[in-house]
């Protein structure tokens, strides 16, 4: 057994201890989601820390009007869709972009967004639409992407700008009068990008715990120990575990790219409606890369599935065993909701590591 | 310089006609040649020895069709002569369908037809017979191979998963993951630090060693899609028995887990074409363990967990940090995560 985690989890039992009452901790970040889930951590938790995720999974935020548009995108005639992994299998109202593929369409997953401007200058007699999903952490290669091609004149590439910032969701998510929290998790990608001193507001606002933690076992301990320690000493503060990586101004080059290519507007998250200043849109000297205005499209309204809880689930409104369709009518096979299909959506993770319920040694204390 | 000297492959090559003819001797023949091939009767003759006959077939249509460590080629034979060795078969004769796309070069068709050469000599076999179709352009993704194989049974061999037993070892003859991650790589054009190189092996040689010193093998599969992840709920839906590993023994290159967890890939699903799984007596395990490693398909073979009598019957892993959590087999194509 690996002695530092050993040690990092006695410790944290130790923390607990000194609790008054049981707290919850949110896990923003979908890749810490899986994390704890894929390294056992949850088997390791003192029953009075719960932990629910957060609204970090970038393919269970993305608002089915997105996927819609993405879908009516890959019916036009010499489109080409390019995008990340998961999105393909997210369904929208009518199917998904897998099964637009099996119809015909030309959709490749792509791994950077310097893959899918190669395919446009690949295919010049093709529109190569890129699929721009994701947070702080994936948006500034959109943005590359957009700059390179304005730069070489490539006039067949657009993307679909569906990326979103992660601090305006967690001021909603505290906003809302049902969500109680004990204190955040924050993402490691994303802080890299904004930096620890982005969740400060956070912190003050909501006097809201914050700890900045990354992906190894040893690390998102400590970051939990972080957090359980301020809630046993009555205090919010933002703390950074993962300074090795994470500075508290973040990388600068990344954030001047976003700055030069997009512009913070309202946009809509699945579950939590429209949340001002959360999405980015292409300034106006750039707008010719906007594959919507390109193609004339116009996003319609969203219409989830009247019984899938992914909204709650990605608000730490519920767990995925509260849902009537999980495990049942919505498995990874037979999604429903994008929190079923994403690699890292929580209930994926749910279905892939806790499905039984019964794992031996557990101690049974997430909320 | 006439249609007949083209150095890609074109329709007429599958015609049937004097260029097909020149194609199979001048290429496929001329890589593969032996005496029953040469023949090119419509169907190989054999001289079996009676007893049990191991018959299997598989379909390559792997992309890339060049990978780090390996191709299209080695993997045919590779993963139609395992699949003959789990069930403790020695591979005797293998056929090769070949669909190949108008278009393909030549030379690529031949670096192809070399490495199932190699990859046959490596395994002691030999391609008997075969099969050339050519397709039209654009109708595939340049060339897809079959092999079919056929494979005598050691006499030692009583492989069946109704006989696993609680407290049974459960071993592994290497790395895992390797062969998905250098495929994956190669796909998506991802370069690491440290090259990530598959996995692709014939291991009949290595079964053979375990089979002839007497090892009883309760049980083996190779661990090809679905990973080890996948062979382990087979062993526990098979035998009605909980299968338990431990996350530190698991033999894993520090290359390939970086690169898995770059991906977002659970290592324990990405595939392997150089790796079984071996269920034994515990009683057995380090003998077993000693053959294999001495072994060059087995040197970093590690016994990695147990079959224990809990139910309900689950696959679970004991991570390195203590924790514990269900494995099960994954669902369908895996994709690398976005952030």
């Amino acid at each position: 057994m690996n002695r530092q985690v050993e040690q990092l989890a006695a410790t944290l039992n130790c923390e607990a201890d000194r609790l008054r009452h049981r707290v919850v901790f949110m896990e923003v970040c979908g890749t810490h989601t899986v994390s704890i889930f894929r390294h056992g951590l949850r088997a390791m938790l003192p029953a009075s820390v719960g932990l629910v995720s957060g609204p970090g999974c970038p393919v269970c935020v993305t608002a089915q009007r997105h996927i819609d548009a993405a879908i009516e995108l890959s019916r036009q005639e010499g489109v080409v869709i390019a995008t990340y992994g998961d999105m393909i299998r997210v369904p929208g109202r009518s199917g998904s972009l897998e099964k637009q593929r099996g119809l015909g369409a030309d959709v490749r997953v792509v791994q950077s967004t310097r893959s899918a401007l190669e395919l446009a200058r690949r295919n010049p007699d093709r529109e190569v639409v890129f699929i721009a999903v994701g947070f702080e952490t994936t948006a500034p290669a959109t943005a590359v992407a957009v700059l390179d091609a304005c730069r070489d004149g490539v006039t067949n590439f657009s993307i679909l700008p569906a990326h979103k910032l992660v601090v305006p969701a967690m001021v909603a998510l505290l906003a809302s009068e049902d969500v109680r929290l004990d204190g955040f998790l924050c993402p490691g990608h994303v802080s890299v990008v904004i930096g620890a001193q982005a969740y400060r507001p956070v912190v003050k606002r909501f006097n809201m715990p914050c700890v900045v933690a990354g992906f190894e076992p040893a690390n998102i301990l400590a970051g939990l120990i972080a957090l359980a320690r301020q809630a046993a000493d009555g205090e919010a503060r933002l703390e950074n575990v993962y300074s090795a990586v994470v500075t508290d101004e973040g990388n600068r080059v990344a954030c001047t790219l976003l700055d030069e290519v997009f512009e913070p507007v309202d946009t809509v998250w699945r579950a939590l409606g429209s949340i001002p200043d959360s999405g980015l849109a292409l300034r106006p000297k750039y707008a010719r890369f906007d594959a919507l205005t390109r193609f004339e499209i116009v996003p319609g309204e969203d219409e989830d599935h009247p019984a899938c809880r992914c909204g709650e689930v990605i608000t730490g409104r519920t767990t995925p065993d509260q849902c009537a369709l999980f495990g049942a009518d919505c498995t990874p096979l037979t999604p429903f909701g994008p929190c079923m299909v994403s690699s890292e959506g929580t209930c994926s993770a749910w279905y892939k590591y806790e499905r039984h319920g019964a794992t031996k040694g557990r101690k049974g204390n997430r909320q | 310089m006439t249609s007949t000297d083209t150095e890609r492959i074109v329709r007429a090559h599958g015609g049937g006609g004097e260029m097909m003819g020149r194609l199979i001797r001048e290429h496929i023949v001329a890589a593969l040649g032996n005496p029953r091939l040469n023949t090119l009767l419509d169907s190989a003759v054999l001289d079996w020895s009676g007893g049990p006959v191991v018959f299997t077939t598989d379909s390559y249509v792997v992309q890339p069709l060049f990978f780090p460590g390996g191709d299209i080629g080695r993997l045919a034979v590779c993963g139609t002569c395992n699949d003959l060795a789990v069930m403790g078969a020695t591979p005797v004769a293998l056929s090769l369908g070949i669909i190949v796309e108008e278009g393909l070069e030549l030379s690529v068709f031949d670096r192809v037809l070399a490495s199932v050469a190699a990859a046959a000599d490596e395994a002691g076999v030999s391609v008997v017979t075969g099969d050339t179709k050519v397709i039209e352009r654009g109708r595939g993704d340049g060339l897809y191979l079959n092999t079919a194989g056929v494979g005598s049974i050691h006499s030692g061999a009583n492989t069946d998963p109704k006989r696993i037993a609680a407290g049974d070892a459960i071993l592994v003859n290497g790395t895992i993951g390797d062969h998905g991650i250098a495929v994956m790589s190669a796909r998506n054009d991802l370069e690491f630090e440290t090259p990530v190189v598959s996995d692709a092996a014939p291991l009949n040689g290595m079964i053979a060693v375990l089979l002839d010193a007497g090892v009883k093998i309760r049980f083996m599969r190779d661990a090809t899609r679905g990973g080890l992840a996948g062979v382990l709920v087979d062993i526990t839906e098979q035998s009605g028995l909980s299968v338990e590993i431990e996350e530190h023994l698991l033999p894993r290159r520090p290359a390939t887990l970086a690169a898995a967890e770059m991906l977002g890939f659970d290592l324990l699903s990405v595939a392997n074409e150089g790796k079984v799984v071996i269920v034994v007596a515990a009683e057995d395990a380090e003998r077993c363990l000693k053959l294999l490693r001495g072994h060059a398909h087995g040197k970093d073979a590690a016994r990695i967990g147990r079959l224990a009598d809990t139910q309900p019957a689950l696959v679970e892993l004991i991570t390195a940090g203590g924790g514990r959590r269900v494995v099960q087999r994954p669902y369908g194509e895996e994709l690398p995560r976005i952030c």
